[in-house]
């Protein structure tokens, strides 16, 4: 499989499989002119399989909320066709309304426009909780 | 910035030691302190029913010489009328110098002090916290057994739901020592973050079913009522309400020097035939409840006697 290679964008490299959509909803990558690609499933020797996407244009992302998404990710930023910087990816400390509280008896479901606030409770374990009722964020 | 107690580990354990001292010599020379509330007011917001933490919030600002408004029950307040929580506080700080809250959801007083221009209490969110219980755990055990280490403490009944026994545990983790024997039917034992804080700071917990096999090891026994309101689901309460019930023929089973506390209210976790047993400390811990409290409210209003 051909993708062309990009001038000044991003490659995200080292998803994990099926994860790739995910970022691309959180990206906007549909909002997007320049070209993008997602590839799935490719072998990788360190993860089995991952996922890639290439961005061909420089756009504005805050690497952190990445980061929660997927720490495991290698971000490259590419300049006029090589490879300018490699970025390796920390989970924040905070995640401000990216995800919402699941506990019912959580005051962020009933309390209007309060911020959806989470800490990071565990790096080793990769585990937030709620700032307010401290219940851990399940994905899925 | 106004200084809030939302979690007991606002404060440090220099400043809980104050707060006991505080309070030792409130019971002490009651006197002093009569009138260093005068023109202070405290907005007692009780979105939950209460008897022991809002009359005693309310007694100890009255003991300082202060004065106490509020509501007892969220149906009279304009929550009713769909109103937030921020919002209340928001009005409530216009009216008050201090403010004392409790909220069935969780985490619904720090929701509150985000917003808030003057100091808020958390007098129980939900099944989360309620600090000032804690503190007066912590006053009644020292009082009672004349330390804060070297104890095994029981912590039995509703641990899952408990928010005095997530706030006592977390206050006890910092001493040295503590070994906790956590007592309850695997439906309602510790969330799963406490176990983590447990297992990270390295306190030592066992995680038993009955009590009668342990009763004989505890220093303290914190006994808890299975809360009919945290429950969704009405059979699954009634299952599991009468887990445990301490009685004359399991205190035969404990040490002499057992100190027995409950939060209260009880419902028939505790027999009336153990309220006569010297090692029953449940009533003394209600009155120490209105001196920390008060010690409390001093320290938040930066007042001195």
């Amino acid at each position: 499989m051909n993708i062309d290679s990009i001038q000044n964008g991003y490659v995200i490299d080292h998803i994990h499989a099926g994860r790739s959509m995910e970022l691309y909803r959180y990206l906007k990558l549909d909002q997007l002119d320049c070209s993008v690609a997602i590839i799935k499933n490719v072998k990788s020797q360190r993860m089995g399989k991952k996922d890639i996407i290439k961005i061909d244009q420089l756009i504005s992302v805050d690497w952190e909320m990445l980061g929660y998404i997927d720490p495991d990710v290698t971000v490259n930023v590419i300049k006029d066709g090589k490879r300018v910087e490699k970025k390796q990816l920390e989970m924040p400390d905070q995640v401000i309304n990216v995800m919402k509280c699941k506990n019912p008896r959580c005051i962020t479901q009933t309390e209007q426009e309060l911020d959806q606030i989470f800490f990071l409770a565990d790096r080793e374990k990769r585990v937030y909780r709620c700032h307010y009722c401290e219940t851990a964020y399940k994905r899925g | 910035m106004p200084r809030h107690l939302l979690n007991i580990t606002d404060l440090s354990m220099e400043e809980i030691d104050e707060l006991m001292d505080q309070a030792d010599d409130i019971m002490k020379t009651p006197e002093k302190y009569q009138d260093c509330m005068r023109h202070k007011k405290l907005a007692t917001l009780f979105f939950e029913p209460s008897t022991r933490t809002r009359l005693s919030f309310e007694a100890a600002m009255m003991e300082l010489g202060g004065n106490v408004l509020g509501f007892s029950e969220a149906s009279s307040s304009s929550a009713t009328k769909g109103e937030s929580v921020c919002d209340t506080v928001r009005t409530v700080a216009c009216y008050a110098d201090i403010i004392a809250m409790r909220h069935p959801k969780e985490g619904a007083p720090m929701a509150a002090a985000s917003v808030c221009p003057v100091p808020i209490i958390n007098a129980g969110d939900g099944g989360h916290n309620h600090p000032t219980q804690t503190l007066t755990d912590l006053l009644t055990i020292r009082k009672e057994k004349g330390r804060l280490n070297q104890l095994v403490v029981g912590l039995c009944g509703d641990l899952q739901f408990g928010r005095t026994v997530h706030s006592l545990m977390s206050a006890m983790c910092r001493y040295k020592s503590i070994r906790f024997v956590l007592i309850s039917p695997k439906e309602l034992s510790v969330p799963e973050y406490l176990r983590e804080n447990l297992q990270r700071d390295k306190v030592s917990f066992t995680e038993v079913e009955r009590l009668e096999d342990v009763i004989g090891t505890l220093d303290i026994l914190y006994m808890t009522r299975v809360q009919r309101e945290r429950f969704f689901n009405e059979a699954d309460y009634v299952r599991l309400k009468d887990s445990y019930i301490l009685d004359t023929e399991k205190m035969a089973m404990a040490r002499k020097d057992l100190c027995v506390m409950h939060p209260l209210p009880r419902v028939n976790e505790i027999s009336r035939s153990v309220d006569s047993d010297p090692r029953a400390c449940y009533f003394k811990q209600m009155l120490y409840g209105k001196f920390i409290r008060e010690a409390l409210l001093m320290k938040l209003l930066e007042v001195k006697a």
